[in-house]
């Protein structure tokens, strides 16, 4: 029994995000779980889910392919070993927290709630990592935009009323406050009206 | 305007089922009762139950069955769930490729056209499959907990196919089921509209049943709360059915159909083009990529003939279904609460009640095309007609 519950678990990722995907399976590796395959959600995803035989399997919630996880709970010769979805129905902080995160598990029926539990908090902790990044990312992204069309009305403002840089962005700055918009905004229109007046 | 029937957060799936919802609150009629709807769109079943389960969801559009499994606890934690409003009855159909089309054809005794027939005619595929050492036909459908498996079940086992042992059925999410039909990783589906009519545009199938010829009156989606929501919030649910009511008779008016359709086919609602989906409400359909058109006035209910309301019966007979399919053990108990989930009561307490199905309806409200009378109580009594069941 106890070489039973301490042989490697066969862990699957399921997410069409492959930085995601690589974010927690080095996350998964570094705690010491150096099973994990990543497969990607297509038709015959049961198939190959069934091929490896996992005891383990996440899932991002994004992907449409959830449900046809469930039909793993049903007994059926499709499956050779029946699977449930990790709840402990005491638990709803950590459900909560999972669906809030944006991720989901399966586990082999019989496996010890105690060894999931830890692998799950992980995918939680990675999964946020994962957005944090990703609207850190988006941020500077538009920041780096709201620049760029700045300095292009502020252009179009020096050429056609013969202002100096400084003149053009105050020009700018004040249309904004009285218009109760974002420099950027004004920004725009500045430069999508010169583009119609050409 | 007061919108003191509160905020709500509402899921769904992007079908046209989702229809009075959807117009319900894009055409203000849930603001109008002073409700602020936030609509989530979806992208898995198990997304919205788990969602309505915790709390995250205060309403969903709802696959009927997952709404009774959900309240029986099969497959998952047991929430009590109930639905105040039908979302819509019939809406689905049965798609298979060309080529199965053609053996099912060839292999059939009469019209294609009656379910008993085709579904003898895929038997004698599904053997001569056999004998050849051919690999099992495979069925694309939703979900474990879904109509679209019932459906095909009740069919195929009709015709003498067990669902189990002759054929495979998996579980495909539905934007994935035409191009597993297109990739031959199917061979057929039931799916909800608009979906098979976009594998017949796409010349890669042809509708070989639409569901209302193998039940008359089969509930689909419904509306759903959680039991505990609706105990708390009796206003707020109200004013919903009744904005649903008024909904559901736009959807239904011939004359808003194209402003439904406009508005339904709108990215973030169901995104298919809005001819595609004026079709499937019409239910006057392509049934086969050279253009051949059938129409069915039962073909999608949402809300004429009494589909609104709730009917026990209904929930009874999915429940007889997943007793059939071994999903769930047979006890009075069960069947007391897989009835409970649908809820006339809470339907008529919105407005003036309504009477049950008008006349012209199947007697036993659901209308099978083969077996005796389903009778509610008797559950024991409907599977002992059949021979293939778990």
């Amino acid at each position: 029994m106890s070489t039973k519950t301490h042989s490697p678990l066969q862990i699957v990722i399921v997410d069409d995000s492959p930085i995601r995907a690589a974010i927690l399976e080095g996350g998964l590796r570094e705690a010491g779980y150096t099973n994990v395959l990543r497969i990607e959600a297509t038709a015959d995803l049961l198939a190959r889910i069934s091929a490896v035989d996992p005891d383990v399997i996440l899932i991002d919630l994004e992907n449409p392919s959830r449900d046809v996880l469930e039909q793993m709970f049903q007994v059926s010769r499709v499956v050779k070993r029946p699977i449930a979805m990790f709840v402990d129905q005491s638990d709803a902080a950590s459900i909560q927290a999972s669906v809030d995160a944006g991720v989901s598990a399966y586990i082999v029926d019989g496996l010890k709630k105690e060894r999931i539990k830890s692998i799950l908090d992980l995918c939680i902790s990675r999964f946020n990592a994962f957005s944090r990044l990703q609207n850190e990312l988006e941020q500077t992204k538009s920041a780096l935009e709201d620049r760029k069309i700045i300095d292009r009305a502020k252009g179009i403002l020096m050429k056609r009323k013969n202002l100096s840089e400084e003149q053009a962005y105050d020009l700018l700055r004040r249309t904004a406050m009285n218009e109760n918009k974002k420099i950027a905004e004004i920004a725009q229109s500045v430069v999508t009206a010169s583009e119609m007046f050409k | 305007m007061s919108l003191d029937g509160g905020w709500l957060r509402i899921g769904f799936i992007p079908l046209s089922d989702a229809a009075a919802l959807l117009v319900a609150v894009d055409k203000g009629f849930t603001a109008e009762e002073g409700i602020d709807v936030e609509l989530v769109r979806e992208v898995s079943w198990s997304n919205v139950r788990d969602k309505l389960n915790i709390g995250l969801f205060d309403a969903a559009h709802l696959l009927a069955p997952v709404a009774i499994a959900s309240s029986l606890g099969l497959g998952h934690v047991k929430v009590p769930i109930v639905a105040p409003f039908g979302l819509g009855v019939n809406g689905n159909a049965i798609t298979v490729s060309p080529s199965l089309y053609a053996a099912i054809s060839a292999a059939a005794d009469g019209d294609i056209l009656d379910p008993m027939v085709s579904a003898r005619a895929l038997a004698r595929v599904v053997a001569s499959r056999k004998a050849r050492g051919e690999d099992p036909l495979t069925f694309g459908m939703t979900f474990p907990f879904s109509t679209h498996n019932y459906h095909l079940r009740f069919w195929m086992a009709a015709g003498g196919v067990d669902p189990d042992e002759d054929v495979r059925l998996v579980v495909l999410p539905p934007p994935y089921m035409v191009q597993s039909l297109g990739s031959r990783h199917v061979d057929g589906f039931c799916v909800g509209a608009p979906w098979n009519s976009v594998a017949v545009d796409l010349g890669i199938g042809v509708i070989l049943h639409f569901v209302s010829e193998i039940l008359a009156r089969a509930a689909e989606k419904v509306l759903a709360v959680r039991a505990s929501w609706a105990g708390e919030n009796p206003d707020a649910l109200r004013r919903l059915v009744r904005a649903h009511r008024r909904a559901a008779a736009f959807v239904e008016d011939v004359a808003n159909r194209d402003e439904v359709a406009a508005l339904l086919s709108a990215p973030n609602r169901i995104g298919v083009a809005s001819d595609v989906i004026r079709r499937t409400l019409d239910g006057h359909m392509k049934v086969a990529p050279d253009g051949s058109t059938r129409a069915s006035d039962r073909y999608i209910m949402i809300g004429r003939r009494s589909a609104a309301r709730p009917d026990p019966a209904q929930a009874a007979w999915l429940y007889a279904q997943m007793v059939r399919w071994g999903q769930a053990p047979l006890s009075a108990e069960l069947l007391a609460t897989a009835k409970a989930v649908f809820r006339p009561d809470l339907y008529d307490n919105a407005l003036e009640p309504e009477p049950g199905n008008p006349p012209g309806e199947p007697a036993d409200g659901i209308g099978a095309f083969a077996g005796p009378a389903f009778d509610p109580n008797d559950i024991a009594g409907h599977l002992a007609a059949w021979p293939v069941r778990r």
